[in-house]
């Protein structure tokens, strides 16, 4: 057990206890022992001083591919969730498309045992809705949840069939875990590679039309209705389906929504001079619907911002539009890059972006996580709010570089991260 | 006069030229027109470049053509593409890119299945790279070809309406067109199955015609583009049978128009699918003369980017010492 440490003199902030001042935080055996002003430091406690630092409840991600197993060479889960640490996440739900998918107990055990032998972020499985991902099958969702699952998903893939999608919010509900949902109507996304509009147009690469998503997560929020299983959307990028969510949520559905931090913050000119780090699925939107998402977070329609974290190997990316794949990296970035377009820009204060990054992700998966109420684990994240910092992807702790921020300027950096009340994370004066 | 009109590394795209840049082009490509007529169709202008076409695609069509204008100015060509040479062994673009640079080529012409391959090659290596079509993209010196072609039977390309009919969707010949002509002041219109209408096209400044009958009503130059069988299996148009009867150019009706038209086609033609032979053989149409233009255009092309000062051209012409 690692010594008591004492966070003295930052800015707490804490939604979870509608908390934002200057206050000490004592952890001790792995969890929040005191909060509180100026307290004194026990017997034997490390004393951290964070004047000027925002500290608030660890950051929470329901949306990571840490690649492993079976693609090592773009991520592992030690290398994902000590690049989660070092975005100020201190839990993350893994996807389950790896190779094998995380389809059945064994699997699941396994990215919980890897992930806890790393000892950073907290790695949380998320298990395949079909067995292979396959759409056809349901899996022993029962199983999976047992060995540690705290959600299904067939994420890389939207369960295409819609009587599956109807038998797992069904059945998920006897274990109280949401489906996860990537929502995405294959036929209309054709070969498409990009958003469907005038860019695409120009540049002569294949559309996807924003109907693509609006009608899978119509369909699944109807089926969420039918059955009254749990549905959570990912990675939501279209103002169409932002209304539906709306929509499906007054009246009564349960139903929440995640934005990536891409997505509130790129429109699909990223793609221009064919950028292959700006390929992702769904595709960067137009203005209207980056507009639309901001909105729909600030209202609360979008409940929280994952980041969809997809690393891919740089020979993959370093190719022809068409032939890259789609998806880019997210957890050392997504801290910087909403601060800047959400807080620097007025949209969201810090408190509420905490709350979208820590509180709600934590309560839609039933984490123990997001709040620094006393006896709840330590998991904390301490940051520079204010700290601009230029992106550059050969600092990254992830196996991966393909982001479409490189270079750009960023805003608000981690300077520490708790696990458990063990510092698995620190930047040094030189970072 | 265009003699300040200078040019960068590649030529990727209409897009990013601008009208002087684009007339230029035009204009320089007049003096190379006359060489082809003569028993000895050579001059010196870029002696001891080498060259290579890259073709990922197969298009005898084009590559002729820039192989003729590379000879007619005396460059080195190597023409990479077919069976068993490393495109087809599926060797990447970016290790082709890093031999091409190791081989200190000067020009290489690349013509690729993919939007963005040839930008993706211009990015990454010194020699001038020259779009021969990349993907559904652009297709720059096509453009040029049907301008300087309009130009040549009009007088000028300002004012005039130009309607491009068929598979604007995955055209790359349509894109070059649009960008070169709003350039150079045409009023443009774009006319297919609207499965085949690119969204948002009119974000460019270009009409759309739902029926090819007020295309003919309106246009003065009508720009057939092929039709690709593969639309048809991909479930884009029912029949050829039905696209010929709803989209065809035929003499029928092109009687109708009030005025007489000029067509153009990129070839290689689908007779009796977007285009019928007697239109296609008939008085109106300027295809064969778009092929030797084809030949000019690259000369130029080559010629500007390698350095050739504009005012020069009608010179450099005259060089001829063989
Ligand atoms: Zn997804």
């Amino acid at each position: 057990m690692s010594r008591p440490m004492l966070l003295r003199g930052g800015r707490v902030i804490d939604p979870s206890q509608k908390l934002d001042e200057r206050l000490d935080l004592l952890l001790a055996d792995g969890r929040v022992a005191r909060l509180g002003r100026d307290l004194e430091v026990p017997e034997g406690a490390e004393l951290v001083t964070v004047d000027g630092l925002v500290v608030a409840p660890g950051l929470v991600d329901l949306h990571v591919h840490f690649r492993e197993p079976g693609e090592e060479h773009k991520e592992t889960i030690r290398s994902g969730a000590q690049a989660a640490v070092a975005g100020g996440f201190t839990s993350v739900c893994a996807m389950p498309n790896t190779d094998p998918p995380i389809d059945d107990p064994a699997a699941v055990s396994f990215v919980r045992a890897e992930g806890q032998r790393a000892g950073f972020a907290h790695v949380y499985p998320v298990g395949a809705v079909s067995v292979g991902q396959k759409g056809e099958e349901m899996t022993e969702i029962g199983e999976l949840v047992a060995a540690g699952a705290v959600a299904v998903s067939d994420d890389g893939h939207p369960v295409w069939n819609a009587g599956l999608m109807r038998r797992a919010l069904e059945y998920t509900k006897a274990f109280d875990i949401p489906v996860f949902s990537h929502s995405e109507e294959l036929g209309l996304t054709g070969h498409g590679v990009m958003n469907e509009g005038p860019v695409s147009t120009v540049l002569g690469l294949r559309g996807i039309p924003n109907a693509a998503e609006d009608v899978a997560v119509a369909r699944d929020c109807i089926i969420a209705e039918l059955t009254g299983g749990q549905l959570h959307i990912q990675h939501v990028s279209t103002r169409g389906a932002v209304e539906i969510i709306g929509a499906a949520k007054a009246r009564g559905v349960s139903v929440s929504a995640e934005v990536t931090p891409h997505h509130l913050a790129l429109t699909d000119e990223a793609v221009r001079g064919y950028r292959t780090e700006a390929k992702v699925k769904p595709p960067l939107r137009s203005t209207a619907d980056v507009t639309a998402v901001r909105d729909a977070l600030l209202a609360g329609v979008i409940d929280c911002i994952a980041t969809d974290h997809a690393p891919h190997h740089y020979e993959d990316k370093e190719r022809e539009f068409d032939d890259a794949p789609f998806g880019l990296i997210g957890v050392e970035t997504a801290l910087g890059v909403c601060i800047r377009e959400l807080v620097v820009s007025g949209h969201l204060d810090l408190s509420e972006l905490i709350n979208r990054l820590s509180c709600r992700p934590a309560q839609i998966a039933r984490l123990p996580a997001g709040t620094l109420a006393e006896g709840s684990p330590a998991d904390v994240v301490v940051f520079d709010p204010e700290a601009r910092w230029t992106c550059r992807p050969n600092e990254f702790y992830s196996l991966s570089r393909n982001t479409p921020f490189a270079g750009q300027e960023l805003v608000g950096r981690v300077v520490m991260t708790i696990v458990d009340g063990r510092s698995v994370f620190a930047r040094g004066a030189d970072h | 006069m265009t003699a300040r009109v200078t040019f960068g590394k590649d030529l990727t795209d209409l897009e990013g030229l601008s009208a002087d840049q684009i007339r230029t082009i035009l204009d320089v490509a007049e003096p190379f027109k006359e060489i082809s007529e003569r028993p000895i169709k050579k001059v010196p202008a870029l002696r001891g470049k080498t060259i290579v076409n890259l073709f990922y695609e197969p298009s005898t069509r084009t590559r002729v053509s820039f192989e003729f204008a590379e000879k007619r100015l005396s460059a080195d060509t190597v023409n990479i593409s077919g069976v068993g040479s490393s495109v087809q062994k599926g060797e990447s673009l970016v290790d082709t890119a890093r031999n091409l640079e190791a081989m200190r080529i000067d020009m290489v012409v690349v013509r690729h299945g993919s939007s963005g391959a040839a930008q993706f090659l211009a990015d990454r290596i010194p020699s001038n790279v020259i779009n021969g079509g990349d993907g559904q993209h652009e297709h720059p010196t096509q453009g040029l070809l049907d301008m300087l072609t309009i130009r040549d039977h009009l007088g000028s390309i300002e004012g005039r309406r130009v309607c491009i009919v068929g598979d604007i969707l995955h055209s790359r010949v349509a894109r070059s067109n649009i960008w070169g002509l709003l350039k150079l002041g045409a009023e443009v219109a774009v006319c297919g199955p609207p499965t085949l209408i690119p969204p948002g096209i009119e974000a460019l400044g270009v009409g759309v015609l739902k029926r090819v009958e007020e295309a003919i009503e309106w246009a003065e130059v009508l720009n057939v583009l092929r039709l690709q069988l593969e639309r048809m299996e991909a479930g884009y148009i029912p029949s050829l049978r039905e696209y010929n009867r709803f989209f065809g150019i035929s003499v029928a009706r092109l009687e109708k128009a009030p005025r007489d038209i000029l067509i153009l086609h990129p070839g290689p033609m689908n007779r009796g699918v977007e285009i019928d032979s007697h239109v296609a053989d008939g008085p109106h149409s300027v295809i064969l003369q778009q092929v030797t233009n084809g030949v000019a255009v690259r000369m130029a092309v080559l010629y500007l980017l390698a350095g050739g000062r504009p005012e020069r051209a009608e010179a450099a012409k005259k060089e001829s010492r063989e």
